[in-house]
C-alpha cells in the first residue's frame, strides 16, 4: 500500500504548489489577444499603431517638402482630404495647428515642439488635461492586458476621431428575449 | 456541512475483507439504480450522486472529479473542456467599476460575457442587465428598460446602466442557500457549486440586483461555441435545473488577465482590479471619482462600484 499513498502525496504537492504557480504568471507569460504594433511611445507605455487611413502614411511620400511646397495658408481643401470633416472647434483650429508644416510625418505642440503620431495624446492632453490625467491613471480610455501586469494603453484616437472626437453611435447587440416570447421546446423541457 | 452527507453506506462501515469485493458492487449498482430512481433520469453517474460539496473535498478526490467532468464534456461536445481549479490569489480581492458617463448601452459586454462564459444559447442566458434609463429619472429602476432596441445608441436624453452580479461583501444569496452550494470565496468572488445546487432558486428570490439565472431547461451549448477554459467554479457547461452567476470571469482573472466585459468594452467604462493594491485603477477611482453603490440602503456591500468618470 505505499504506491498509492505516494502518488496521492504526489498529487497532494502539485495542487499545494498550484497557488505559487497561478499566483506569478501574468507578469512573466506574454500578452495574448493584444495587438502591439509600431513603435511604443514615449514614457515605456504600450499602445498601438494610430489608425491611419489606408496608404496614407508616411505623409512625406507626397508632402516632401519639394514636389509640393508647404501652403500655410488657411483655406478649404479642394483636391485631396476632401474627405476630412473638421468638427473639432472648426472656427478657431485648421491643420497645422496640429500637424507639422515642416515635417508632415510628425505632430507638433504649441511650443513648436514636435510629437510622433504615437504620442499624440500630448498633443490632446494640451487642452484636454483631465482626461490626459486620468488616461494615465487609465480611469479614462481603454486598457487591456492583465489587471495585475502589463497593460496595453489604446490611443485617444483609438476610440475618438481626431478631426470628428464625439464617439460615433453604434449599433446596439440584441436584447433579452423578453420572457412572453420565450417558447417551451418540443419534448416539454420544463 | 457533513450534515448534507446522504446517508450511504458505502465508507461509512467496512464490509467484511472476504466478501468485500461483492458487497461494494452490489451497494455500487444499488446506488447508481437509486440515483437513476431519485433524479428520473439516467445520466446522473454513481460518482456524481456521491459527490460532496466541493469546499468539502480533498485534494485527491477535487482531482477525480475534475478528471470525470472533462471526460463528461469530453463526450458531450467532442472537443477537450479543461477544468481548471485555480485558486484565490493571496491579498487579492476584487473590485469592478463602471463609468456611467461613458457606457453607451451597446450590449458588446453581454454578449462577450455569454460567449466567454458557456451560457445557454436558446434560450440565451445574459448575466449581464443593460437597463437604459431617462436622464431626467436619474438612476431609477421603476423607469428602467432592458429590452431596447433602437437603431444606433447612445439615445437622446438616456443613459445606460449595466447590472450584473455585484459580488457582495455581506450577500444575501449565500445566506439563504439551504445546502451550502454557494458562497464568497476568498477574493470576493462569489461562486457557485453547480454539482451541489439543488437548484431551489433561493439565492434567486434573494439577490435584490437579480443577477443570478436558473436553467430551467437543459442548457443549450452548441459544440463549436464552447469555451474550453474553463474553471470548477466558473464557465464549465452547467446542468440543467442549476442557478448560474457572473464569477468576474474567475477563469480569466485568477490567471491575471481583465474579465471579457472589461476587454471587449469600446468605451472602455468598465475598470477591474485589486481592491487591495494601492496604485490599482480600482483604487484610483474609489479614492478620487464621485462613485455609488446600488442599492447602497440594503447593505450588501457590494465590491461593484458605479462612477462617473467626468
Amino acid at each position: 500500500m505505499r504506491l498509492p499513498t505516494l502518488s496521492t502525496l504526489a498529487a497532494g504537492l502539485l495542487i499545494l504548489l498550484g497557488p505559487a504557480v497561478f499566483a506569478d504568471p501574468p507578469a512573466a507569460k506574454p500578452l495574448s489577444g493584444t495587438k502591439v504594433e509600431g513603435p511604443a511611445a514615449p514614457e515605456g507605455l504600450q499602445v498601438p499603431s494610430p489608425p491611419f487611413s489606408e496608404g496614407i502614411f508616411p505623409c512625406t511620400s507626397c508632402h516632401d517638402g519639394k514636389s509640393m511646397k508647404p501652403n500655410l495658408k488657411r483655406r478649404e481643401l479642394t483636391d485631396m482630404h476632401t474627405d476630412i470633416a473638421l468638427h473639432h472647434g472648426p472656427a478657431s483650429r485648421w491643420c497645422l495647428d496640429c500637424h507639422d508644416a515642416n515635417n508632415r510625418d510628425s505632430l507638433h505642440l504649441a511650443s513648436g515642439e514636435k510629437v510622433p503620431f504615437t504620442a499624440s495624446y500630448q498633443l490632446c492632453g494640451q487642452c484636454h488635461g483631465d482626461k490626459l490625467r486620468d488616461w494615465r491613471v487609465g480611469v479614462h480610455g481603454k486598457r487591456t492586458g492583465s489587471w495585475n501586469g502589463p497593460k496595453q494603453y489604446l490611443l485617444c484616437v483609438n476610440c475618438h476621431n481626431p478631426h470628428t472626437p464625439r464617439f460615433q453611435a453604434l449599433k446596439p447587440m440584441p436584447a433579452p428575449t423578453p420572457p412572453e416570447q420565450i417558447q417551451t421546446r418540443k419534448g416539454g423541457a420544463r | 456541512m457533513t450534515d448534507h452527507k446522504p446517508e450511504c453506506p458505502i465508507g461509512g462501515c467496512e464490509p467484511p475483507a472476504t466478501i468485500g469485493g461483492t458487497r461494494r458492487e452490489f451497494l455500487g449498482a444499488a446506488t447508481a439504480a437509486m440515483a437513476t430512481a431519485l433524479t428520473g433520469c439516467g445520466t446522473l453517474s454513481k460518482e456524481e450522486f456521491l459527490q460532496h460539496n466541493f469546499r468539502e473535498l480533498s485534494k485527491q478526490e477535487v482531482l477525480d472529479v475534475i478528471a470525470r467532468l472533462e471526460k463528461e464534456y469530453q463526450a458531450k461536445y467532442g472537443r477537450e473542456v479543461k477544468v481548471a481549479n485555480t485558486p484565490a490569489i493571496p491579498g487579492v480581492i476584487f473590485g469592478y467599476a463602471l463609468d456611467l458617463s461613458r457606457c453607451i448601452g451597446c450590449r458588446r459586454c453581454v454578449h462577450a460575457c455569454v460567449k466567454e462564459n458557456n451560457q445557454s444559447r436558446d434560450p440565451e442566458i445574459q448575466w449581464i442587465r443593460v437597463l437604459q434609463m431617462d436622464k431626467e429619472e436619474g438612476v431609477n429602476v421603476q423607469h428602467a428598460d432592458a429590452y431596447y432596441n433602437p437603431e444606433e445608441v447612445p439615445q437622446e436624453g438616456h443613459f445606460y446602466m449595466p447590472v450584473q452580479c455585484q459580488q457582495c461583501k455581506k450577500p444575501p444569496c449565500t445566506k439563504v442557500c439551504p445546502v451550502g452550494a454557494t458562497w464568497r470565496d476568498k477574493d470576493g468572488i462569489v461562486v457557485v457549486d453547480y454539482n451541489w445546487c439543488i437548484g431551489c432558486r433561493y439565492c434567486m428570490a434573494a439577490c435584490p440586483y437579480g443577477a443570478r439565472h436558473f436553467n430551467w431547461g437543459e442548457p443549450h451549448l452548441p459544440a463549436d461555441e464552447v469555451n474550453p477554459k474553463t474553471h470548477y467554479l466558473g464557465n464549465r457547461p452547467r446542468p440543467k435545473g442549476v442557478v448560474e452567476k457572473c464569477t468576474f470571469c474567475i477563469q480569466r482573472t485568477r490567471n491575471g488577465q481583465y474579465p471579457a466585459c472589461v476587454e471587449i468594452c469600446p468605451t472602455g467604462s468598465r475598470k477591474f482590479g485589486n481592491l487591495l493594491d494601492k496604485d490599482s485603477e480600482i483604487r484610483y477611482i474609489l479614492e478620487n471619482k464621485r462613485v455609488f453603490k446600488f442599492k447602497e440602503d440594503l447593505n450588501t456591500q457590494p465590491n461593484f462600484f458605479y462612477f462617473y468618470g467626468v
